[in-house]
């Protein structure tokens, strides 16, 4: 939207203030200053101490940082690969075959979480594929959840491709697998860091499914920042957030800055 | 290696592009493919390169038939329009990237990328990206690339349509010497400028609804097109409805001399005379009409004069004293610059 007088720049801006004060930053901003805080009963939490931040690092902390980190590394990486192969086949196939594989890559989203770990559960918690009580049943249920996101947005890319640029290197001799690594997916490499950064995110913040499937020694920092709430221990619960925000923004931030050096266009 | 269309047929889901195709390009040769767009010339460009799978009919490069192979097994070099510089590379790892997925041996991939980039003037933007330079010099790597696989076909997809006027002619000659240099490729050159036919082929061959209209060389469709839509397609054309007569035909009363052989007394036909074959003033196959149009375009002027219901154009050297709109005006023009085509859609 152009606005032109000065008068109604600034009436936008406030009225963008407004919605986003309380509704974005508000909401965050609580949690950073519950995270320093030993008690809240006023209007500002009081009683600074980094005493949670402390705990929030070490240990068990810790090692659920790690967990989480691993799990959606892991994850992302799983996702990205089927999410892409499967958009790469899709985008060979006819429009009405391309639907169904669309439709089918959508349902992990499409159904609620909790019923996709509560599948996943059922799944894998008898032979031959017994991986109940280990982390990969929820790394899996992670690449579930994920892929979806991969593959819509890998296929959203490979339709803007331009067919010339296949077509200019088949015609100077390249075989399709040469075109695919030479040509399709270094071009596609913007629109994959993108999907990678996607499916890390949501992975970093995934509870709901995770909760019926982790086993005691793969714990996740989401299910540590439930667990510490629901005993009452907000604040603390509020330092491990804002350490698990911190991770995930900063992954964002590194994997953004590899995406900037990929798009050439 | 010259390329052939056997009765070449492309339709895409019921319609037919390209209608039973049959040209023959020589070794060596520059053809260029003349229509309007949708007119099946890109369609038999891409059949070669095999981009497009013809539903009947067969496409040779040489003595081999190629319509069944995949575009990487043709060895064919392609320009298209827009391009195609891969955005991911420079100009040299572009011009190196057919080299390199044929294998060719290392130590001569650098030479003979220096040596396309020699070719075609580009030797100093060796390293840039494709998008740090212009229409023209992204143009020039996109030949260059082309032609270091020393392809024996080139094919050329209106390759200066991009361009601004000033720089396609620029490049018209470029493409002109780069063929005096690679005499033995031939080239497919897609076009809808008859400026760039006309100057660039050896033969044109002209394509209109999906079908060839006519073949020959730019001096034979230019003076003795044989129909009207080549006529007017090609350098553009007068075309008015005349009955024929015995050595003669009929226009607006006039009896016009033209070579009538091969024509029935009494039929109609068309009578095809170039805008600036028409002369202003007395004289041979002389007729009157009004001036409805005056363009003035610098060198010349232009005249749309209205003769017994039919525009007649005339391009005439600058005029010191041009006529004015509804001005009654003599025009003429030479028996030996008028040509007689079967009877066609200027007819109504």
């Amino acid at each position: 939207m152009l606005v032109h007088s000065r008068k109604a720049k600034w009436a936008v801006w406030a009225v963008f203030l407004l919605l986003f004060l309380p509704l974005f930053a508000l909401p965050l901003l609580v949690v950073l200053g519950a995270s320093f805080a030993t008690h809240w009963s006023g209007v500002l939490p009081s009683g600074l101490t980094t005493a949670h931040y402390r705990s929030a690092t070490r240990g068990e902390a810790l090692q659920a940082l790690t967990t989480s980190l691993v799990t959606a590394v892991t994850a992302s990486l799983l996702a990205l690969a089927t999410g892409t192969w499967a958009a790469l086949a899709g985008a060979a196939l006819k429009k009405r075959h391309r639907r169904v594989l669309d439709a089918l890559f959508v349902l992990p989203v499409a159904v609620p979480s909790v019923v996709v770990g509560l599948s996943v559960l059922v799944a894998f918690s008898q032979p031959p594929l017994l991986l109940n009580g280990t982390r990969w049943i929820v790394i899996i249920a992670h690449t579930v959840l994920v892929t979806a996101f991969a593959h819509q947005s890998v296929s959203a890319a490979i339709t803007r491709l331009d067919p010339a640029y296949e077509q200019a290197a088949a015609s100077l001799g390249a075989r399709p697998a040469y075109v695919l690594w030479r040509v399709r997916l270094p071009l596609l490499l913007p629109s994959l860091t993108a999907a990678a950064g996607l499916c890390f995110a949501l992975s970093m913040g995934e509870l709901s499914a995770t909760m019926m499937l982790y086993p005691p020694d793969w714990t996740p920092l989401p299910v540590l920042i439930y667990a510490a709430t629901d005993r009452g221990a907000l604040f603390t619960g509020s330092a491990v957030a804002v350490v698990l925000m911190a991770a995930t923004l900063l992954v964002l931030f590194v994997v953004s800055r590899v995406r900037t050096r990929a798009s050439y266009r | 290696m010259g390329i052939r269309f056997d009765s070449v047929t492309v339709a895409y889901d019921g319609n037919v592009v390209l209608d039973s195709l049959d040209l023959t390009v020589e070794p060596g040769e520059v053809m260029a493919l003349l229509g309007p767009s949708g007119s099946g010339k890109t369609t038999a460009l891409r059949a070669v390169a095999g981009f497009v799978r013809p539903a009947s009919g067969r496409v040779f490069l040489g003595d081999r038939d190629v319509t069944d192979l995949p575009p990487y097994r043709r060895g064919i070099g392609m320009v298209v329009q827009q391009y195609a510089l891969f955005p991911h590379l420079r100009v040299d790892e572009n011009v190196a990237f057919g080299l390199r997925a044929r294998k060719t041996p290392k130590g001569e991939i650098r030479g003979r990328v220096a040596e396309a980039l020699e070719m075609t003037g580009m030797a100093a933007y060796a390293r840039r990206f494709p998008r740090e330079l212009s229409g023209g010099q992204q143009q020039r790597v996109a030949i260059a690339r082309a032609l270091a696989i020393r392809p024996d076909v080139l094919l050329l997809d209106e390759p200066l349509s991009a361009l601004d006027a000033q720089l396609r002619s620029g490049m018209l000659a470029e493409l002109a010497r780069l063929h005096r240099e690679l005499p033995d490729v031939s080239m497919l050159y897609v076009t809808h400028d008859q400026v760039e036919a006309l100057t660039l082929a050896d033969r044109i061959a002209v394509m209109d609804a999906a079908k060839l209209r006519a073949c020959g060389t730019p001096r034979q469709l230019y003076r003795a097109p044989t129909d009207e839509f080549t006529a007017s397609f090609v350098g553009g054309a007068n075309l008015v409805p005349v009955t024929v007569g015995t050595g003669g035909v009929f226009f607006a009363g006039t009896e016009v001399k033209v070579d009538t052989d091969g024509v029935i007394p009494g039929a109609w036909a068309t009578l095809c005379v170039r805008p600036h074959l028409v002369g202003l003033g007395e004289g041979p196959n002389q007729f009157i009409g009004t001036v409805t149009e005056i363009q003035w375009r610098g060198a010349t002027h232009r005249l749309y004069v209205n003769v017994d219901g039919h525009t007649v154009m005339a391009d005439l050297r600058e005029l010191k004293n041009p006529p004015g709109l509804g001005d009654s005006v003599s025009l003429h023009f030479a028996s030996e610059d008028a040509v007689l085509l079967p009877a066609g859609v200027s007819h109504g």
